[in-house]
């Protein structure tokens, strides 16, 4: 350690007033200010380029057509895209989407990060968010729909990606319509100029025909004109039979800096005009127990450890400031500290579990809130032939990403008033804008979110717990710094998927069908109809919901509640089919209600994908579930081989009807993906509470899938054509942990009625 | 003062010769392909090549490095800049989603591959399962490295180009 490496609170000052912050050198380094606010941007009668083209539109000789794209004087079409990439390619096919119906050359295409900024609400998430019954409707253009979500998705800063959306949101009603608008504005400008109708220009590759006059000309020679002219908020669309880009599996934009190590994330947050050497870090401490605060620390060792800056307690977490992150970690580990006394009667996983079931037989036989409700199910359960009574649990569990959280922060006077910067890796830019906002008593005017990939999210990074904790630091500090949580930081004091428990009480008639269906459960999140068995055509169903607390706080987790409750309603589905004596796959083909022709093609699908009616070996069995989540069926088949006494992971097969995909290989990546984040949850997934606190803290104990237990995929993709499309990110996840359960018990009779599955193995 | 080479290039350094590599290569050399996942040599992220063999950059202290040679994957590719064949098969079969912890994947596969040109699946899993990828894409790994061994063909842009059914 040296001198200056210990880096004084006096030195850090006086670098902080000589590091003079320019909005040009932000610019110039590719990362846009955010600012002054456009509503209905891009499908909104009226062209608003106005202020918006000062902001995205930086490079010389570029023009902006509208503000999801922009062509440069080298005919280069740049799609800005207002959702996030965190691996799941919404950057890539986005930009497919509008590239093929602005008819650009798709080897000309750029991608580009929107800004943090409210001209980037994506409206249309919003909007499926809030009122989902309109996005059927015919006149989904409508001004008066359009005006009022865009209005909404402002005010709730819905800069979002989440929901498996951004295809069927953001890529069916803006950037398709911003392509084609575009289209229609540089043909518009080329008529004019060349004294033909518009009707005779055609378009191929970013360039304009005229076969008639023979004139042709790249976009960029009417860029400028184009922006012009009117702009259409609802051009024609391509059918399906026109499309070029969409519907191939056209490869991802931001691979080749990923495989290279040069893709910023979050964590790899370079500030402009800060020397690397001159960069200081934050590790933090929260308290161990939701709610609680630190009351007393005792920080004397820490103090004259390595590069320690500042030790600071903030009330409710410690931050150790230091010349590096690990410099900063060490000295964090050595302080001790006293926490405020948890209000929470829940100590443990067992009383967690408790409370549950509490609140689950305190609704007794008609209390909770009806979630769903059809005929008589407790009559029809008197009066069954055949009973099951069943209960089946998942545990809470952590989002893990590889990227720890981490938020660099930096807010300092300016000659233009108090001003700060963040750069995180977030699903939400511009909440995250406004929590920083709240945090610092700041005008979100006055607050830039960097929003760089980010490496994992799976709902984690739709909170902002730890922007405004790095926003605190950096304003305690006057100094900019990179906040890192440790891995046990992240793994124990995060937001989790809740834990449950859910009941069964099931009637099946002489012939074995299941005629009573009767469900209660305590977490109803989202999406509302995940607890519905709404694909099964069973005429007595009563669906409750008796309220209970939670000990850890909500987060949503991949595919949210239909991560527990397809596993729940799945496994229930395949006991009634074993008490009734039938193939588990025939007995769901046979209950499907109505409209369920997709149901039936997946299910058909993956049957034979997996030579369902085959014979396997002795030991070996298949599972089967189906489930519906974010406008994707998707039906998955396990083959697992218990002969070593614990399960072993052959196959999967995977049967997705989204209507219509966008990008096969793509869209498979992403199942594929969903379905290992549901094997892993099925396996191994399980946060523990111990005197309050979370018990499990790294991947030594909160283990993932590896490669070597991880068995052969593979995806069967279905075209329906249905309308609107269906999501990807998530719905291969829901049906996994219940085809391995179901597996499972076909291969050795044992029925595991709780996540997760192999400490149930010795 | 500690020596060594990092991707080539020989450096000196004033720094704690405990401090992990990891830090010292994100931190003190701006080189931040080499992420940072766990901090208990637990996930692979973080991994990187002394003298051509795979470590835990997390859990590997700088004096380790006194004298040898550090690749990172910054130092993976040619001096031309050309992809080296397990960063092409990394490209050809879509493989990184996140990406995050792809580099530590890829310095992993590098160093099976250059002691192992043409490994079974068990050798994958042996030499990979010590890499985590929380966005699950083991399969599409598995397949990247047998297409940089030369025992698959590589999907060509135009093959991927297909229709779903």
């Amino acid at each position: 350690m040296s001198e200056q490496d210990t880096g004084t609170q006096a030195a850090k000052k006086e670098r902080s007033k000589v590091a003079k912050w320019s909005r040009r050198g932000f610019i110039g380094a590719g990362v846009l200010a955010g600012g002054a606010l456009l509503i209905g941007v891009g499908v909104r009668p009226g062209n608003p380029v106005g202020k918006l083209k000062a902001k995205v539109a930086g490079g010389a000789g570029e023009e902006l057509v509208n503000s999801w794209v922009k062509i440069g004087a080298d005919n280069i079409v740049t799609a800005i895209i207002p959702h996030c990439e965190m691996g799941q390619g919404a950057h890539s096919v986005l930009a497919q989407m509008l590239a093929d119906e602005l008819d650009a050359d798709w080897s000309k295409v750029e991608v580009m990060q929107a800004p943090a900024d409210g001209s980037y609400i994506v409206s249309d998430t919003a909007r499926m968010f809030v009122a989902p019954f309109t996005m059927n409707a015919a006149d989904w253009i409508e001004p008066t729909w359009d005006g009022l979500f865009t209005q909404i998705g402002r005010l709730a800063d819905a800069m979002i990606t989440g929901g498996s959306s951004s295809i069927r949101t953001t890529g069916q009603y803006q950037m398709r319509i911003a392509g084609a608008a575009a289209r229609k504005m540089l043909i518009g400008a080329a008529a004019d100029e060349w004294g033909v109708p518009a009707s005779e220009i055609t378009t191929r590759d970013s360039t304009l025909i005229h076969s008639g006059s023979g004139n042709s000309a790249p976009y960029s020679d009417f860029a400028a004109a184009a922006a012009e002219q009117p702009m259409d908020s609802s051009p024609a669309l391509k059918e399906p039979k026109d499309y070029r880009l969409m519907g191939k599996s056209k490869r991802r934009t931001d691979i080749p800096a990923k495989v290279m190590g040069k893709a910023d994330f979050g964590i790899d947050a370079n500030i402009p005009g800060v020397e690397l050497a001159d960069l200081s870090y934050a590790a933090v401490r929260r308290p161990p127990v939701p709610g609680t605060e630190v009351t007393s620390m005792d920080a004397e060792a820490a103090k004259a450890m390595p590069g320690v800056q500042q030790i600071l307690n903030m009330g409710s977490f410690i931050a150790v400031v230091a010349d590096g992150y690990w410099n900063a970690q060490q000295a964090l580990n050595t302080i001790t500290a006293e926490y405020s006394a948890s209000e929470s009667p829940i100590k443990t996983t067992a009383d967690q579990f408790a409370a549950f079931r509490d609140a689950i037989d305190a609704a007794g036989d008609d209390g909770g809130e009806q979630a769903a409700s059809r005929g008589d199910a407790a009559s029809a359960f008197a009066d069954a032939a055949t009973k099951l009574e069943t209960e089946y649990s998942a545990p809470y569990l952590a989002h893990a990403p590889m990227e720890p959280v981490n938020c660099t922060a930096w807010v300092r006077d300016t000659d233009d008033g108090a001003k700060c910067d963040i750069w995180t890796s977030t699903q939400v830019p511009l909440m995250a804008r406004s929590a920083a906002a709240g945090a610092l008593g700041m005008d979100d005017e006055d607050i830039t979110v960097h929003h760089p990939f980010l490496g994992g999210a799976f709902g984690r990074r739709l909170e902002n717990d730890y922007v405004t904790m790095a926003v605190r630091v950096a304003k305690a500090t006057g100094y900019p710094i990179k906040m890192i949580w440790s891995r046990e930081e992240d793994t124990q004091k995060a937001l989790y998927r809740p834990a449950d428990v859910s009941r069964f009480k099931g009637g099946l008639d002489a012939g074995g069908k299941l005629v009573s269906y009767n469900n209660i459960f305590t977490q109803r999140h989202d999406p509302a109809e995940a607890s519905v068995p709404g694909i099964y055509d069973i005429a007595n169903t009563s669906v409750r919901v008796a309220e209970a607390p939670l000990h850890l706080p909500f987060s949503a987790w991949r595919s949210v509640d239909h991560s527990q409750q397809g596993f729940f309603i799945e496994s229930f589905i395949d006991e009634a089919a074993i008490a009734a004596g039938a193939d588990p796959l025939e007995y769901r083909l046979n209950m499907l209600g109505a409209n369920t022709a997709r149901h039936k093609g997946v299910l058909e699908k993956v049957a034979e994908m997996s030579n369902w009616s085959a014979q396997r070996g002795e030991g070996i069995g298949l599972g089967v579930a189906i489930v519906e989540s974010f406008g994707t069926v998707g039906a998955e088949v396990i083959e697992v081989d218990m002969n070593s006494g614990r399960p072993k992971m052959l196959n999967i097969w995977a049967a997705m009807d989204a209507g219509y995909v966008m990008n096969p290989d793509g869209f498979r990546n992403q199942i594929e993906g969903g379905i290992v984040f549901g094997l892993t949850a099925a396996m191994y997934g399980e946060i523990e509470l111990e005197d309050g606190a979370v018990k499990q803290s790294n991947f030594h104990d909160y283990q993932m899938l590896r490669m070597d237990e991880t068995p052969a995929i593979e995806v069967a993709i279905i075209n329906s054509g249905t309308v609107p499309v269906g999501g990807a990110g998530e719905p291969g996840t829901p049906p996994a942990a219940p085809a391995l359960a179901n597996a499972i018990f076909a291969a050795s009779g044992k029925r595991l009625r709780d996540m997760p599955f192999a400490k149930q193995f010795a | 003062m500690i020596e060594f080479t990092i991707n080539g290039q020989a450096t000196s350094l004033d720094a704690d010769p405990n401090m992990p590599i990891l830090w010292v290569v994100r931190e003190k050399l701006g080189m931040t392909g080499t992420k940072f996942g766990c901090g208990i040599a637990a996930c692979g992220a973080c991994t990187v090549h002394l003298d051509g063999e795979p470590v835990r950059s997390c859990s590997t202290p700088l004096s380790a490095a006194e004298g040898r040679a550090i690749t990172t994957i910054e130092g993976v590719s040619g001096e031309d800049g050309e992809l080296s064949a397990v960063q092409q098969a990394w490209i050809s079969e879509q493989v990184p989603q996140c990406g995050y912890c792809q580099s530590g994947q890829i310095m992993s596969a590098t160093a099976l591959l250059r002691d192992n040109p043409t490994p079974s699946d068990d050798d994958i899993d042996a030499a990979m399962s010590g890499n985590i990828c929380r966005c699950g894409t083991y399969k599409r790994i598995r397949q990247a490295i047998k297409v940089a061994a030369g025992l698959e063909t590589a999907q060509s842009e135009d093959e991927a180009q297909e229709s779903a059914a």
